[in-house]
């Protein structure tokens, strides 16, 4: 019993570390992505210097950040200044435990693929998800700059209007699987491949759009980048952010990134469930099936991301009037308008 | 387990409150607040009501409290000065308060067994469970309410148009 214990503690802690570092290993190769990406995009090559095809780009972006000079404005206020960051990357690090990236596999009473599974995995996501404004807020606040302040303030009143869209474009998903639960979601997902699919059979296309569009807002990516919009406001929030703090919001952002791509994929393109169902039949055993599994994920996860620099390089940035009234006139009815018309579907199918 | 939990979360509650009373600078007060919310949520998950926790987060310490910090930081409100308090509230204020607290504390501890037991426990009350109290069995005054809000919400819009 004592050592069942031990062991249960010990592999949870060694699954909780193994997942934080990937995520972090993920959002460094993503920054190398997006910088290679856009470079594709706008006809030159991107990092292509250090290592094979610039791989060990993000390395040495780390070091560097680590080296530079700490720099410590004077007229801050220190407390929040320092907590701001942390906020920041926290939130975004945090909604990965609710994240399953695999079917059920449990080994010593531990799930491997999934720090924690709850009943309302999907209610903490958009509760981690509405804390982590703060970081951007305070952060804002607390440099005593105005161009910070501003971008401070454009950044919570935007999150505050796409947050309404965002949860509402949820609701659909919720009502077809009848649980918060992201296990769940993903099952009701993964009887007939594609075909059972949110985005497909669950007829939540619109839902997605609006999620997709909402979470670019949220997460302060282009075209919603109007808080770090850096021909308006020099750097936006942090602007005064240096060394490490800034490497935390840089990190932070991406890592939201990272978890907008697995949250869609889970929510509306069926998780890690793969597009031809039982077409196939199965090979091997538990452990390649698992494998198979986690490589959908990916593989779709990675697709998002792909989704999120190629829209980077494409869109010009909004006007802050059009996004108000984008997020409020347009997003919103649209993503009510879905509630109502999943619910009729739904009543007239179970009659 | 239970009680651990709840003493760490209660503490932190209660010292939350305290610091917003004691802060002077709206912005301080304002993040005591988020802290006392959010651990009022842990303690709502310790009683087992999963949904209502979530949803303190989501609504009180996300939404409501982003835009206090919102107006705060948008009004640029400085450090408040420390007056010598009103007679008033040392007078009638303070005694109030006590007599409010001790009523409140004889009534919970001489009707402990009418009033029910919200033990910490095992036991959880799942969003289906809640759903269906709300929409089956309370659905007339559920939805009363919501109509209710929504004439605030009008209310607040005509009001905020009326300058123009």
């Amino acid at each position: 019993m004592e050592v069942n214990i031990w062991i249960f503690i010990l592999l949870s802690l060694l699954k909780v570390i193994v997942i934080t570092v990937l995520l972090l290993m993920c959002v460094a190769y993503t920054v190398l992505l997006e910088r290679k990406l856009v470079g594709r995009i706008q006809n030159r090559w991107g990092p292509s210097r250090v290592g094979p095809f610039g791989l060990l780009q993000p390395m040495m972006d780390g070091a560097k950040l680590f080296l530079k000079e700490e720099i410590d404005p004077e007229g801050v206020y220190r407390p929040l200044f320092i907590l701001a960051p942390i906020i920041s990357l926290a939130c975004a690090l945090m909604s990965i435990s609710m994240i399953p990236f695999g079917p059920d596999f449990t080994w010593h009473g531990v799930q491997l693929f999934q720090i924690s599974d709850v009943n309302i995995g999907l209610l903490i996501l958009l509760a981690i998800g509405s804390i982590g404004v703060y970081g951007t807020a305070l952060s804002g606040w607390s440099s005593n700059n105005k161009y910070s302040l501003l971008g401070a303030i454009r950044a919570s009143s935007q999150v505050i209007s796409y947050e309404l869209a965002l949860g509402l474009s949820l609701v659909g998903v919720v009502l077809r699987s009848q649980s918060f639960r992201l296990r769940d979601i993903v099952a009701v997902q993964s009887t007939q491949g594609l075909l059972s699919w949110n985005f497909f059979g669950g007829l939540q296309f619109i839902a997605f759009f609006v999620y997709i569009t909402a979470a670019y807002a949220e997460a302060g990516r282009a075209p919603f980048d109007l808080p770090e919009a850096e021909t308006e406001l020099v750097a936006g929030y942090h602007t005064e952010y240096s060394s490490m703090k800034f490497a935390m919001f840089f990190m932070a952002e991406y890592a939201h990134m990272i978890t907008i791509g697995c949250i869609a994929t889970l929510l509306f393109f069926g998780g890690w469930s793969s597009p031809f169902g039982n077409l196939f039949p199965p090979v091997g055993g538990v452990v390649l099936q698992s494998l198979l599994a986690i490589f959908w994920f990916v593989v779709k996860v990675f697709f998002f991301l792909f989704l999120f620099v190629w829209v980077r390089g494409t869109l010009p940035r909004f006007r802050y009037d059009q996004l108000m009234r984008f997020g409020w006139r347009f997003l919103m009815p649209v993503a009510i308008l879905n509630i109502v018309g999943t619910s009729l579907w739904l009543a007239l199918r179970a009659h | 387990m239970h009680l651990v939990l709840f003493f760490i979360f209660g503490g932190l509650c209660v010292a939350g409150a305290l610091n917003l009373l004691f802060q002077r600078h709206p912005i301080n007060a304002a993040l005591s607040l988020i802290v006392v919310m959010s651990s009022l949520a842990v303690l709502y998950l310790l009683l087992g009501a999963e949904f209502l926790a979530a949803a303190q987060v989501i609504v009180y310490s996300g939404a409501i409290m982003v835009l206090f910090t919102f107006v705060i930081m948008l009004l640029n409100a400085g450090r408040e000065d420390r007056t010598h308090g009103s007679k008033a509230a040392y007078l009638v204020g303070i005694p109030g308060a006590a007599a409010l607290f001790a009523t409140l504390v004889y009534i919970f501890l001489s009707y402990r067994t009418p009033l029910g037991d919200a033990g910490l426990g095992n036991y959880l009350v799942t969003t289906t469970d809640l759903s269906k109290v709300l929409f089956r069995d309370l659905l007339l005054p559920f939805e009363v309410t919501s109509v209710l809000i929504l004439v605030a919400v009008l209310g607040a819009v005509v009001l905020a148009r009326k300058e123009h």
